[in-house]
């Protein structure tokens, strides 16, 4: 009999409790803004006040780079656990909805960061950028990268406009050959290995002071003899027509 | 085995046993799939599926079945084989038998024993049937030649002699026995639950040589990830004895229900395994485990609110600030949640476990349940280790274990510094 009792009270403390869910009930918008809200609270759309500023911006980026990113992540070939938490039980076809929505979006990007680099270092980066060193079988940046460095259509991200702690941490990452980013050996990680400390120190000092311009390059300007190069990045051609 | 007859012996149900014993050679071919018409190693992919290999035999972004995933455990780090029909360095030469040898009686083709990492204690269970199709569902895949590390286990515990006597004590073979007093679903579920699903390896309370100490799901921490595993017999846990069938079903096939959400390892469990399972067996699955769930919500013990001193009450008003702030939008302002989206955290049985872990870790990590094919573009929740101090974390983490009705013990600092995981 106590039971009935017990149970009869249960059964008025869920309802009550189902009641007050019901009238204070949350409208929550069925869109992919919504459901990326744990991403934006690192990267936001608008220039970041943080407080250390090495949240890579997304917004804008190529959206096949972003894709392979984000699986690179999940599939522990790019370590950065707070990420690798929240993407670990994600597919793939979401990851490409969040990829294209990220890629979609605009950016309003930080004021150029003066570098204070000396004119022979200057020149070094300038060298880099636009013939590359053949001696050491590296292209010019922007034949990859696009002429005004903003990317290219659907696998090549843009340099400019990322912060310089970012940027010395993927060089870093790539030279150490490292779960950083470095674990596949792809075309930019080979690329990124042959440059020199001083190389990679201008580079990172250089790109954030450019003002940003232009947009992401059409895919067919990208030299075919680079797709060949850059093929293990470029595999899943078939969701960007 | 021994275990199961004295529990039987001098009680009414002999006789039964007996019955049940003759009834046994019968009731085992209905155990298997029903379906014949499809070929032998579709039916093995099946079942490899509700027993997760794939998920455990392959490392991150690697080639599947191809092993060299690393298991962390308090006895040392293991490392998943190559199970492809590779010559060299999987399975290649395992014949039928050496594989049943593996499933049900955990030793290696070369006579070893298997430690219990590999949930053999569980996969015992499964018939010989089912596990002759897993078998040649394996070697109709293309071998894949990777040879991966050896484990790395901490003395005593890589004495095999140890491991013997460990077996003697804890392991008790034998294919799942049908109880015939029961439905033919029932047990269907039973066999998934108990034998290829190996819930028991997560969901128990291990003693100190990782021994399940009852095996009968009734919750503890997994060694070795810093998670708690519920019982799914407590009505206070994760039991589901009051939950309707159709809600069983939802959450574990789909990974999210209205009023609970499947995270961390579980969620992994959805994705890879449970939600590729049939209608019929997730069905089957749920009535076993509401069969086994207890009901009756012990009343006395979950309303006995001590009277709250006043410094309790102020720790507990810093941590309703932080709710407001931070996590009122999606949870709501008195924790209703939103239906098979946020889950709530009022009346949410996993927010209150004696075991705040779960709870820390959500905060911490924030989440995504899994995208099943129920729940294809699931709602996330940020991690907050980034964002507020770890006192912040406990005060928040006390005000949602004792709002809205809630009743769980107040957590510190050092409790959110104790969750943090090492494979992290
Ligand atoms: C805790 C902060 C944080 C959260 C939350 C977070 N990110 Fe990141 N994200 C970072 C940081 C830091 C990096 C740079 C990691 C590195 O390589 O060192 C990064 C890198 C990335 C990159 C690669 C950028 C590039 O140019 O290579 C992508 C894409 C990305 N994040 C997308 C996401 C998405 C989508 C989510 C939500 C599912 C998310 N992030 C959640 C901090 C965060
Ligand atoms: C052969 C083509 C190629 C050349 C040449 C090349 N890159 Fe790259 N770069 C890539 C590709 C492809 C990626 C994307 C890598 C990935 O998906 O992980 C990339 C990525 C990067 C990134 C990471 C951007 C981000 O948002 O995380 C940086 C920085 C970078 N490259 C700098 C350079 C610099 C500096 C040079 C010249 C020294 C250069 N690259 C030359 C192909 C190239
Ligand atoms: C929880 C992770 C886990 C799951 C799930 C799992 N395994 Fe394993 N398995 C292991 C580990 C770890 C070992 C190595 C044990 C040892 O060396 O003592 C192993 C060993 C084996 C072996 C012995 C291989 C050899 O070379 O000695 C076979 C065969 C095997 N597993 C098959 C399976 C099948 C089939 C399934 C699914 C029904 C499965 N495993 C599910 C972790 C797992
Ligand atoms: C790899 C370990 C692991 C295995 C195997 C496993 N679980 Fe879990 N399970 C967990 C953990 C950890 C949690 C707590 C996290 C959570 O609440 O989702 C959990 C939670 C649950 C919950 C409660 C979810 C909620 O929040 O209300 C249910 C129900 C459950 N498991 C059922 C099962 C069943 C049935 C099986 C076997 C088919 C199983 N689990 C196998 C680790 C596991
Ligand atoms: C953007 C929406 C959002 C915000 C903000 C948010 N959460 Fe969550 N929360 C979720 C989602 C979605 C899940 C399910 C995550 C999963 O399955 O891993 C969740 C899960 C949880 C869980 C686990 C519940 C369970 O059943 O296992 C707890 C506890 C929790 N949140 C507490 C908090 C606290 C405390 C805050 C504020 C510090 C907060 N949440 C902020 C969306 C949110």
């Amino acid at each position: 009999m106590k039971f009935s009792i017990i149970t009869i009270t249960t059964l008025f403390l869920v309802f009550s409790l189902a009641n007050t869910a019901q009238s204070t009930s949350i409208k929550v918008p069925d869109s992919l803004e919504q459901r990326v809200k744990p991403c934006t609270i690192c990267h936001e759309d608008v220039d970041k006040t943080s407080l250390d500023a090495y949240f890579p911006r997304i917004a804008g980026k190529p959206a096949g780079y972003l894709y392979n990113q984000l699986r690179n992540f999940r599939d522990g070939r790019r370590y950065y656990q707070p990420m690798a938490i929240l993407l670990e039980n994600m597919s793939d076809e979401y990851i490409l909805e969040i990829a294209r929505y990220f890629s979609s979006m605009h950016y309003t990007y930080p004021q150029p960061d003066p570098h204070g680099l000396p004119p022979n270092e200057i020149n070094m980066v300038e060298k880099l950028i636009n013939s590359g060193d053949p001696a050491r079988n590296i292209p010019a940046c922007n034949t990859c990268h696009g002429e005004s460095l903003m990317g290219i259509e659907p696998y090549i991200p843009g340099l400019l406009g990322l912060p310089h702690a970012y940027l010395a941490a993927q060089f870093g990452g790539w030279r150490n050959g490292g779960i950083m980013r470095g674990q596949t050996p792809d075309c930019m990680s080979e690329i990124a290995k042959k440059l020199t400390q001083e190389e990679v120190y201008a580079l990172a000092r250089w790109l954030p002071a450019q003002p940003v311009s232009g947009e992401t390059a059409k895919s067919e300007t990208l030299d075919p003899a680079l797709v060949q190069r850059c093929e293990d990045i470029f595999s899943e051609r078939k969701h960007f027509k | 085995m021994k275990r199961l007859f004295l529990r039987f012996i001098g009680s009414r149900q002999t006789f039964l046993f007996i019955a049940c014993s003759l009834l046994l050679t019968l009731l085992t071919t209905n155990l298997a799939l029903a379906d014949f018409t499809e070929p032998q190693s579709q039916q093995g992919e099946y079942l490899a599926l509700a027993g997760n290999c794939k998920g455990c035999h392959t490392t991150l972004g690697g080639k599947p079945y191809a092993g060299g995933r690393k298991l962390q455990t308090p006895f040392g780090e293991f490392v998943t084989p190559n199970i492809t029909p590779d010559i060299e360095t999987g399975i290649g030469q395992w014949s039928k038998e050496d594989f049943w040898q593996a499933m049900h009686h955990g030793k290696a083709k070369d006579g070893r024993y298997l430690y219990p990492v590999f949930p053999y204690i569980e996969y015992t269970k499964v018939t010989r049937q089912d596990s002759d199709k897993i078998f040649d569902y394996l070697r109709s895949l293309p071998p894949v030649a990777q040879a991966n590390p050896p484990h790395k286990i901490d003395p005593p515990y890589d004495n095999q002699f140890l491991l013997f006597l460990w077996r003697t004590w804890y392991f008790e073979e034998g294919v799942y026995k049908p109880d015939s007093s029961k439905s033919e679903e029932w047990n269907r579920g039973a066999y998934l639950v108990q034998g290829l699903g190996h819930c028991t390896a997560c969901h128990t309370s291990r003693n100190v040589w990782g021994a399940s100490q009852d095996g009968e799901l009734q919750g503890g921490e997994i060694m070795g990830t810093f998670w708690y595993a519920p019982s799914l017999i407590s009505p206070l846990e994760a039991g589901m004895g009051d939950w309707p069938i159709e809600t069983v079903v939802e959450l574990l096939s789909t990974g999210i229900t209205n009023h609970a959400v499947t995270s961390g390892p579980m969620a992994t469990i959805v994705r890879e395994s449970l939600q590729h399972l049939s209608a019929a067996d997730m069905r089957a699955m749920a009535v076993y485990l509401q069969s086994i769930g207890k009901k009756e919500i012990d009343i006395k013990k979950t309303r006995k609110i001590p009277p709250m001193p006043e410094a309790v009450r102020q720790y507990l008003a810093k941590g309703e600030l932080i709710y407001e702030k931070h996590c009122q939008d999606c949870h709501g302002e008195s924790g209703q949640g939103v239906s098979n989206i946020y889950p709530p955290l009022a009346g949410n049985r996993s927010v209150t476990l004696t075991s705040p872990l779960n709870t820390i870790r959500s905060v911490l990590y924030g989440g995504y349940p899994p995208s099943t094919a129920g729940n294809k573009r699931p709602y996330g929740m940020p991690p907050y280790q980034h964002i507020i101090h770890d006192t912040e974390i406990a005060q928040v983490v006390s005000y949602i274990r004792n709002a809205w009705g809630n009743l769980g013990s107040l957590v510190n600092q050092f409790d959110v510094d104790d969750s943090r995981g090492y494979e992290y």
